[in-house]
């Protein structure tokens, strides 16, 4: 089973560690924008949304691309760029609706996730557990155990509440 | 590479700017951040300048491994003439600006002059531009930096900025970042204010290149594993530094109704517990795993739906303890209402609380403080005293001067209940019970401060063997080391030794809560040689680290003595000798500073430093230490 990249954006503390690891392990530099992940803030609320490629079933970059650069990886279900034969149009950045295909001005390239062939830096630097990487038939599971949990925690209080009045 | 971000020379007078490379030389004296101020500050500001005048000079800079894979490197350091004590001015922050700085070219700005009208410098992959303020002057901290990123269309600009007081000159304003991420202590704002510049605001994507990449990834997590390991940074990570009130409150060493008791009684609302009631979640600084920064949400009243970051320990010290209140919202508003107007929140709390013994005492009457009750435990009091004192109304605009400039002005006796190390007023903690730390504030460079030099482990009464391996390395010591926190032996050792392991982590640019400050197993110097080793390409032993840090310091106390410090200045107000604490647990109780063994600490200190016993460096320590020939005017 392929595996992706489950992100809950309300556990990150928008400290962009997984931008730096991101750049550090792909290109050798400290530079979020060469980072394949970034952190959206709503500084002024504290509101932190990690934004990275949701490797698409049905991939608007991978349809637009006049070359044929991209294509899904069989083994990791990711993505891919072929940079042999990317001519660096950027017609996946302007469609990807995530914004998670980036261009690398530095190395003149588009970049995206990758998964760090297999062992992604960002989720095993993030102690907050806000990137995970998970089979994707977990995903659903893990926000199911989730909802209920606050479902059943919200019918909890109100059943003490009606036993105190 | 990591090594190859520049210094820029800003003159705001004549609008002149020139940067420069940083030589290789001068980085392994001084390593970045504050070790660099410390030697710039010497070189550049002359003799008996004027804090708030246009000689003086404002160094504003990033640690030497910050935005590295150097666990929490985000710091940022702000240096001038203090416009509070006329000593060392210096203060440190976290938040994302200098990360930011040094992605867009720069390491350290040396600003100078005074600007004709208000302006704010935007700073752009190598570029340095001085723009007109006049659309964010009199702004808030927090709506400066939104009108910035709207004016120059980016929201990831990093903004560090002066708030209302900062231009008002309050002398102990502010530098800050984001919601809260304050520069506080010795009025860096003010002098940031004094030359018309409100704000700077940069953004980069300029690579730092990471010397050992693979081993710098390797390196760093095992680092952040030793943090985030320890328990008090999970504590921390949970709730924040509030956390230290609980164990400090309790034992009876927080100072109380000015410095009258040491403990707040009947206080449930001022716990970490009751503030974690508001605390919509945890946030961080750049690249920590640690998270100590609550975010939360003013429940009630005028401020009710605020969103603001905090409050932090001080803030239960400034609007609880000093004060004698016991509101978790007038901590809540307090911290905030500091944040918004960019004013250290301790030295205003510290200064409120002082006036409230006066007031207590009649020195200070309704005359004075324009029918304001400001009596202890009057919480809108506190409210009200915050924003007289950032926009310098009656009273307030006394207190914004800073307690000595207000004891003179105020006279009546106030001096002797004002609560102050070198002009700059103390935190709220109790050092009467605890030597070590009583040393620590009699001491620090920049006036009365718990972070120059504060041994907190040492309230962990950790065994004699443990402190031994902690304090025998990177420089061997064999003299007495105690594990009762209410001795006076070992004592002086500890301090030096915290003094120079803070001053490293200050020029490498890392937090100190990564730090043996707060845990017994964090990293110290062992780890930083590696961490500067695999990003920068430095290659320094621990032993090297340790002796950058102490050339820096001692470049600060020579600063100090060139402005007029003497011994008698590195030493405590009269309540700490002669009022016995009354409160707190048995071993607390009853508890005074001795004067004579004081004196004797002192000694031990300055010999531990190589000085004499007027507190100045021996010729051979200067030498030894390469500073002999300061200003030497290489940079």
């Amino acid at each position: 089973m392929a595996k992706v990249l489950m992100i809950d954006y309300e556990k990150c503390t928008g400290c962009r560690l997984c931008e730096l690891v991101c750049s550090v392990k792909h290109e050798g530099v400290s530079n979020p924008t060469r980072s394949r992940i970034k952190i959206v803030k709503w500084e002024m609320e504290g509101r932190y949304v990690p934004m990275s490629c949701q490797q698409c079933e049905s991939a608007p970059c991978m349809v637009v691309c006049p070359v044929k650069a991209i294509s899904r990886d069989g083994g990791m279900g990711r993505v891919e760029i072929d940079y042999d034969v990317c001519i660096g149009c950027r017609m996946c950045i302007a469609i990807c609706p995530f914004g998670a295909m980036a261009f690398d001005t530095l190395a003149k390239k588009v970049i995206k996730c990758d998964f760090c062939d297999g062992d992604p830096l960002c989720v095993k630097f993030c102690e907050a557990e806000a990137i995970q990487y998970v089979d994707a038939s977990m995903v659903s599971a893990v926000k199911q155990v989730a909802a209920a949990e606050k479902f059943t925690g919200i019918m909890q209080k109100v059943a003490a509440a009606i036993a105190t009045v | 590479m990591a090594l190859d971000r520049k210094i820029a020379y800003i003159n705001l007078t004549t609008g002149e700017i020139e940067t420069k490379p940083i030589p290789i030389s001068i980085r392994k004296k001084f390593l970045g951040g504050r070790g660099l101020d410390m030697y710039l500050m010497y070189n550049h500001i002359k003799p008996g300048v004027d804090p708030l005048g246009p000689d003086n000079v404002a160094f504003v800079s990033a640690g030497i491994l910050v935005g590295t894979l150097a666990s929490a490197s985000a710091r940022t350091h702000v240096a001038g003439k203090s416009p509070l004590t006329g000593f060392v001015g210096s203060t440190n922050m976290g938040g994302f600006f200098a990360p930011e700085m040094r992605w867009a070219g720069f390491d350290h700005l040396v600003i100078k002059g005074k600007a004709e009208k208000p302006v704010y410098l935007w700073i752009h992959n190598g570029e340095i531009e001085i723009r007109d303020a006049k659309n964010i002057w009199g702004k808030t901290v927090h709506e400066t930096q939104q009108i910035i990123r709207e004016e120059l269309g980016d929201r990831d600009i990093k903004i560090l900025t002066i708030g209302p007081a900062g231009e008002k000159l309050v002398r102990f304003a502010n530098v800050m970042t984001e919601i809260k991420n304050a520069g506080g202590r010795s009025g860096m704002g003010a002098l940031l204010g004094s030359k018309n510049l409100k704000a700077i605001a940069v953004r980069g994507t300029m690579d730092i290149k990471i010397a050992h990449p693979a081993e710098a990834l390797d390196y760093d997590k095992k680092v952040i594993t030793q943090v985030t390991s320890a328990k008090v940074s999970q504590t921390q990570g949970r709730i924040g530094t509030p956390f230290i009130w609980g164990a400090t409150n309790t034992q009876g060493l927080v100072r109380v109704r000015n410095f009258q008791l040491n403990q707040l009684e009947n206080a449930d609302d001022v716990e970490a517990e009751a503030i974690d009631e508001y605390v919509i979640g945890m946030t961080g600084c750049f690249g920590c795993q640690v998270h100590c920064r609550a975010k939360y949400i003013i429940p009630e009243g005028p401020y009710k739906g605020v969103y603001d970051e905090g409050p932090e320990y001080t803030a239960q010290g400034a609007f609880a303890a000093e004060p004698g209140c016991r509101s978790t919202l007038t901590i809540l508003v307090g911290n905030h209402l500091t944040n918004i107007y960019g004013m250290d929140l301790l030295e205003t709390g510290s200064l409120i609380a002082w006036a409230m013994e006066l007031y207590e005492k009649g020195i200070l009457t309704d005359k004075d403080t324009d029918g304001l009750e400001l009596r202890f435990g009057n919480d809108d009091a506190v409210i009200e005293m915050i924003h007289r004192i950032a926009r310098r109304e009656g009273l307030g605009d006394i207190l914004a001067e800073g307690g000595l400039r207000a004891a003179e002005k105020i006279g009546k006796g106030s001096i002797k209940y004002l609560i102050h190390v070198k002009g700059m007023s103390n935190l709220h903690s109790d050092e009467r019970p605890t030597p070590a730390l009583a040393l620590g504030i009699a001491t620090a460079s920049r006036g009365s401060d718990h972070l120059r030099s504060r041994p907190a482990i040492d309230l962990y009464h950790l065994p004699e063997p443990v402190l031994r391996k902690i304090y025998s390395q990177p420089v061997a010591y064999d003299g007495p080391l105690t594990s009762d926190y209410r001795d006076y032996e070992g004592k002086p050792w500890q301090v030096f030794w915290h003094e120079t392991c803070y001053e490293a982590v200050d020029c490498l640019g890392i937090c100190k809560y990564h730090t043996t400050f707060l845990g017994a197993t964090l990293p110290n110097f062992e780890e930083w040689s590696k961490l500067l080793y695999y990003n920068t390409g430095l290659e320094m032993s621990p032993l090297d680290i340790w002796t950058v840090a102490e050339r820096a310091y001692n470049m600060e106390r020579l600063f100090n003595l060139r402005e007029g410090l003497t011994r008698d200045q590195d030493w405590l107000v009269d309540r700490y000798f002669d009022e016995p604490t009354k409160l707190g647990i048995p071993g607390i109780q009853g508890k005074t500073i001795n004067r004579e063994k004081l004196k004797k600490m002192i000694d031990e200190y300055y010999e531990h430093h190589g000085w004499d016993e007027n507190g100045v460096p021996h010729p051979e320590t200067t030498k030894k230490l390469d500073i002999d020939k300061e200003p030497s005017h290489m940079l």
